[in-house]
């Protein structure tokens, strides 16, 4: 048993650290420029001197990915390190004083969850205008609700545990005692879900990239690359194909750490 | 017995407050646009005479709170506004474009069911052998893929390696719309059968565990029998739970879904809608798909409780 969990984990952080590998050092291991346009070499498939091929301006496509890694990393990670820190403290408050508090973020948390995710951030978006940092705002005032739930439904429980009330009777603060007695015994359901949750988050960047609200071309990133290459994948499927296998294999390799996680810290994902 | 459905009567009153709650969401979202809120509803063409209408309307200058009266009392009129655009109500819009989400999200379900239900059962019966590992490695695998890409790949194989279906559209005629919503209703129906396929898994082995199944077998029920009479319909039960849960992603599905396939739903109308700053529609479609949510999760609870006699509400 244990080995096998171990190479689930294993898997999927090796997936993982090849993807940072390529977005730290994208500029050395990239072939071209991203950006470059070699007018001579227009959609060219796949060669050699192209490998993943180029797209309608000439630019190579290989180099454009492991660019775009860089982006699509980026945007995972804060997509979901706002919500993260926003629904734990939220949850955490909430559960732990209970109460009219608690009442109402939790009926404030129904109403978010009532909203199709996507449906909410696009309009958010709409609103804020297309971009990157409105990508990040929405998804930090939608994303946190499920963290939320998931620590206050912990707190609950650990509130009432043994050494809460020990805590307590030494007179320990409030304050203290939620954070550094209660939170950190609390946080290892919302680790799990965080990767299940980056998957989804990469999805909907990418998602939001490709329908024109989020990363602006000529920036590389995969849901703009797919975009683009969507009017020539009749006659140049290497322009799509890749950018999106870039997106499985990511959201594979955080898919692998989760269920890895879930298990060597028996929590049920 | 008919106790067990008393909660369809009192469960309404419940979302009561959320409805609220997404009326206001909805409201102060468009009212955050920086701006005369009668231009940012009405667009940069509009005629003083628009403008001074939508002002008494929506109450526009009186306080938000009242202007927040206003909006209520419009919706309860069916009263959205009108979509700058389409120069038509923006209710009568959406309603024009139902059908193909329904018919989508519809097809989608029986889909994913029908592919995860038979692959669920190959890895249950064959739990921790080789199958069983390969099913669960695919279906890890397939969370991963995005809608919008695999959507392109299966119209390259599909519609143009083999030129045996539709590339986008919607259709008239009843068997053509079927036809333009395989491609679509395929691509959701791939990633939602993930998510089911491993609920379904491990209800599956649950079952084959139970005091049915064994009961079943003393029975002298050959497996195959005790699998899909007794096993299999227990298991699908916390599916339709799943699914409800699950709805609000399957409509953000629908909105990238028929964007790639140009169907003419509400999620294309609300992408659409966003790049020409429509915000009566905007606002139309959040709120109708927020409403749609709510509705789900209700007859998600009243399935539940048909399809299990234990189940109280």
């Amino acid at each position: 048993m244990i080995t096998r969990r171990n190479t689930t984990l294993a898997a999927g952080l090796a997936i993982l650290a090849v993807f940072v590998l390529m977005a730290v050092f994208a500029p050395l291991v990239a072939p071209y420029d991203p950006i470059f346009q070699d007018a001579a070499a227009r959609l060219k498939s796949p060669s050699l001197l192209h490998p993943f091929g180029t797209d309608n301006f000439g630019r190579d496509i290989l180099s454009r990915v492991i660019h775009s890694t860089r982006i699509d990393l980026q945007m995972a990670l804060i997509g979901v390190a706002f919500p993260f820190a926003i629904g734990t403290v939220v949850g955490a408050i909430a559960g732990f004083l209970g109460g009219i508090v608690d009442a109402v973020l939790m009926r404030l948390i129904d109403v978010i969850l009532a909203f199709p995710f996507l449906v909410l951030m696009l309009s958010i978006i709409a609103i804020l205008g297309t971009g990157l940092s409105s990508f990040y705002i929405a998804m930090a005032l939608v994303g946190w609700v499920s963290y939320a739930r998931l620590i206050r439904a912990q707190i609950l429980v650990l509130k009432n545990s043994d050494y809460a009330m020990a805590a307590e009777s030494l007179g320990f603060s409030r304050a203290r005692i939620l954070f550094r007695h209660l939170l950190p015994n609390a946080v290892a359901g919302s680790i799990v879900f965080s990767m299940s949750d980056v998957v989804l988050v990469l999805l909907s960047g990418a998602a939001i990239s490709y329908l024109g609200l989020g990363v602006q071309p000529p920036t590389a990133e995969w849901g703009v690359m797919v975009a683009e290459g969507q009017s020539f994948v009749t006659q140049a499927w290497w322009i799509t194909l890749f950018p999106g296998l870039s997106i499985v294999m990511l959201a594979f390799g955080f898919s692998l750490i989760g269920d890895g996680l879930a298990e060597r810290l028996g929590v049920n994902g | 017995m008919l106790h067990r459905y008393r909660f369809i009567l009192t469960r309404p009153l419940q979302f009561l407050p959320v409805i609220l709650g997404v009326s206001i969401i909805t409201f102060v979202l468009v009212r955050l646009i920086p701006g005369d809120p009668a231009r940012v509803l009405l667009g940069t063409k509009a005629t003083p005479e628009a403008i001074a209408n939508i002002r008494a309307q929506f109450g526009l200058d009186q306080p938000i709170w009242q202007q927040y009266f206003y909006f209520v009392q419009n919706l309860l009129h069916g009263e959205m506004g009108r979509s700058i655009t389409f120069r038509i109500d923006v209710l009568q819009l959406i309603s024009t474009r139902i059908e193909p989400t329904l018919a989508l999200v519809f097809s989608s379900v029986l889909l994913s069911v029908a592919i995860a239900v038979p692959l669920a059962a190959i890895a249950a019966r064959n739990e921790g052998r080789v199958i069983d590992h390969a099913v669960r490695l695919v279906s890890t695998f397939g969370i991963g893929f995005p809608s919008f890409w695999l959507a392109l790949m299966l119209i390259l194989l599909f519609s143009i390696s083999l030129p045996l279906l539709p590339v986008s559209g919607y259709g008239n005629t009843f068997s053509d719309k079927l036809i333009h919503l395989i491609l679509p209703s395929l691509t959701i129906a791939l990633s939602l059968s993930t998510v089911l396929l491993r609920s379904l898994r491990a209800a599956m082995i649950e079952w084959l565990k139970s005091d049915v199944a064994t009961a079943a077998r003393a029975r002298g029920m050959p497996e195959s029998i005790v699998f899909w009479r007794h096993v299999v319909p227990n298991a699908i039960v916390p599916t339709i739970n799943l699914l409800a849960v699950n709805i609000g992603w399957l409509i953000g599905g629908t909105v990238v879904v028929e964007s790639v396939f140009a169907l003419p739903g509400m999620g294309q109308l609300l992408v659409r809608a966003i790049f020409s700053r429509d915000y009566m529609v905007v606002q139309g479609v959040a709120m109708v798909f927020a409403c749609a949510t709510v509705l789900v999760n209700f007859l998600a609870d009243i399935a539940t409780v048909a399809a299990d006699p234990r189940v109280k509400l």
